[in-house]
């Protein structure tokens, strides 16, 4: 294959994964937002939605489609609900202490994957897509899928921001995070926001989970490279700033799959990880962050 | 309490202080002669081990800065004696000594770069550079054998002085040595914590803003305190690779830069000798779960919340806190 064919398959394989990482890293990126604090167990809500979409979707003999179906509305709900007792339990009780906090949600990631990997084993598990038809590009076929994924993840991300930016509930959000006592005071639950907040992050994690659990297998393993990516994206793309996020995304995104392809994995993986200590230590407000925090 | 009340009754009872410390290396000393093979090598493990908690305690505990990426010091000494010995033909002494000078100077780097943050941004800062560093040891992994590592052999770990040749590999060397090691970190720490240098240290921990305002340039007191924190992580990962004899990119991962975290969390931050008590009691619990379930290390996660919401002394600084206040 000569070269335009080879990148276009590399911004092809980039864009969708560009899409999921956008989805995971929003949900982290709302959590620093709003809550003011590091979830280092984030990428484990992204291997949970993504091996609870595994065991959901062989539980019953379903058509692949349906099976995918119920995956995707239920394992997002039982991360949230993950989540939400995590806030209860761990968060709450630290008053969300910036460091105290880092440290409770690392032990909080060793929980998840070890109970994974006692309960649903170490091997990986893979999942049908539910739908199979492959577009056929002169070059190459590519896994419509894949695509499905893309456009799927962009209806969910439209949606965060419809809601964020025009329903009641966005609202409560942003004054939340503008100014969590001024809020308090003209009677914001925001103990109730948080853990919503909390619970909505986990679950854009673990959406993203379940999309692609079709394309790469489920594994209790699989959350570190989401975890790293999306805090390249939050930190890169600025510190609480949502659109700074989504264009990270897409710039981390493309570029990873495009180095992925004509270099190395591993090499895309050193850059993101090297760019990310880098923008902390000499532009903490990121990239396109706008304002400074 | 503030750091120099600390201080003050620790002089005070010096001799206590010095009984204790000295007590412990004669019981871990006397220890080899009746413990059953299995902990005793295990013991040698934990010394080792400990020097590379006591290293982050420094950091930690007395100048009060978290990081999360501490395994690229230990890794980056494991790596130097290890592949200094095994493929640039170093002999075992000079190949150790590669160890705590290469975390040494990996410290000072990233402390030039990642000291200009602070707090949750330093934490993030140093798990990604050393993220990056194992990243490194995967992408060369032609030259590091990466994932899989590799062996130092057994011919390799001879040392000769004078006439003599000291096999590393025999079990009474190893834990002796390992023994000397724990020992010389255990006074380092303690000489540390005692002279104006580590009190400086515990001001910064306590308030930076006053110890500046006091006149004091922080940012090179913190330097110090991670070019002294990384070359004991680098003396322990050299001596693991001497002593224990593999070499691989497990130590770079983040599990291990979150170890040293739990082992002086659970024994209590800023405390002598609440490094070693709970890397000792981290070590067997660890080995107790793994015998009960797959997912043995959700001990750690256990741990590590149970520190964060009830007991963020550690066992030793509630100890401190409660009776034993004149506890270094």
């Amino acid at each position: 294959m000569s070269f335009g064919p080879h990148l276009l398959l590399a911004l092809l394989e980039g864009s969708v994964s560009a899409f999921v990482l956008a989805l995971t890293a929003l949900g982290l990126a709302l959590v620093f937002g709003v809550m003011r604090i590091v979830n280092v167990a984030h990428g484990e809500f992204f291997m949970l939605g993504a091996v609870l979409a595994a065991a959901l979707a062989g539980l019953f003999d379903l058509p692949p489609a349906i099976g995918f179906a119920l995956a995707l509305l239920l394992s997002p709900i039982l991360v949230g609900a993950i989540a939400l007792v995590a806030d209860r339990l761990i968060l709450r009780r630290l008053a969300y202490e910036p460091e105290a906090t880092i440290v409770a949600t690392i032990g909080l990631l060793f929980i998840l994957q070890q109970s994974v990997l006692s309960l649903y084993g170490p091997d990986a598990r893979s999942v049908a897509a539910p739908i199979d038809f492959r577009i056929q590009f002169p070059w190459f076929g590519y896994s419509g899928y894949k695509l499905i994924v893309a456009a799927l993840a962009g209806v969910l991300l439209m949606a965060v921001w419809y809601g964020l930016k025009k329903t009641k509930l966005g609202l409560v959000m942003r004054a939340t995070q503008l100014d969590s006592e001024m809020a308090q005071a003209f009677g914001i639950p925001v103990q109730r926001v948080y853990a919503l907040v909390f619970a909505l992050g986990a679950m854009l994690a673990g959406v993203a989970g379940v999309l692609i659990v079709p394309i790469r297998q489920a594994h209790y393993l699989m959350g570190l490279d989401p975890l790293l990516l999306s805090f390249a994206v939050v930190i890169i793309g600025g510190l609480g700033s949502l659109r700074g996020a989504l264009m990270a995304a897409f710039i981390i995104g493309l570029s990873d799959g495009v180095i992925s392809v004509f270099f190395s994995p591993t090499l895309a993986k050193i850059l993101a990880t090297l760019a990310v200590a880098l923008v902390l230590v000499f532009k903490p407000a990121g990239l396109f962050g706008g304002r400074a925090q | 309490m503030t750091g120099g009340k600390v201080q003050a009754m620790a002089k005070s009872s010096a001799g206590r202080v010095a009984v204790l410390h000295v007590g412990l290396i004669a019981l871990m000393f006397l220890l080899q002669f009746v413990l059953p093979q299995y902990h005793h090598t295990n013991l040698a493990r934990i010394m080792v081990l400990a020097c590379y908690a006591i290293g982050y305690n420094l950091l930690l505990g007395y100048t009060g800065l978290l990081s999360l990426g501490h395994a690229m010091f230990f890794a980056v000494g494991l790596y130097a004696t290890g592949l200094g010995v095994a493929q640039f033909g170093l002999d075992p002494l000079s190949g150790f000594l590669a160890g705590p000078l290469a975390g040494c100077a990996l410290a000072v780097i990233v402390g030039l770069v990642a000291l200009r943050t602070s707090g949750v941004a330093f934490m993030i800062v140093t798990l990604m550079f050393s993220q990056t560093g194992f990243l490194l040891i995967l992408y060369f992994g032609d030259f590091t054998r990466g994932d899989e590592g590799f062996v130092v052999a057994e011919g390799l770990r001879r040392l000769a002085i004078g006439g003599m040749t000291i096999d590393l590999a025999a079990p009474a060397v190893r834990y002796n040595l390992a023994l000397a090691l724990f020992g010389a970190c255990l006074f380092v720490s303690w000489a540390v914590l005692r002279s104006s240098i580590g009190r400086v240290f515990v001001a910064i921990r306590e308030n930076e803003e006053r110890t500046r305002l006091l006149g004091y340039d922080t940012w090179r007191y913190k330097l110090l305190a991670l070019a002294l924190s990384g070359t004991m992580s680098g003396a322990a990962g050299g001596a693991y690779a001497l002593l224990f004899a593999y070499v691989g990119a497990t130590f770079a991962s983040i599990q291990y830069s979150i170890y040293p975290l739990l082992w002086v969390l659970l024994g209590g931050a800023g405390t002598t000798l609440g490094p070693f008590l709970g890397t000792l009691l981290m070590f067997y619990l660890i080995d107790i779960a793994s015998g009960l379930l797959p997912g043995y290390l959700i001990v750690v996660g256990a741990v590590l919340i149970l520190l964060t919401l009830w007991f963020p002394k550690g066992i030793v600084g509630s100890l401190r806190a409660r009776w034993l206040t004149w506890l270094p």
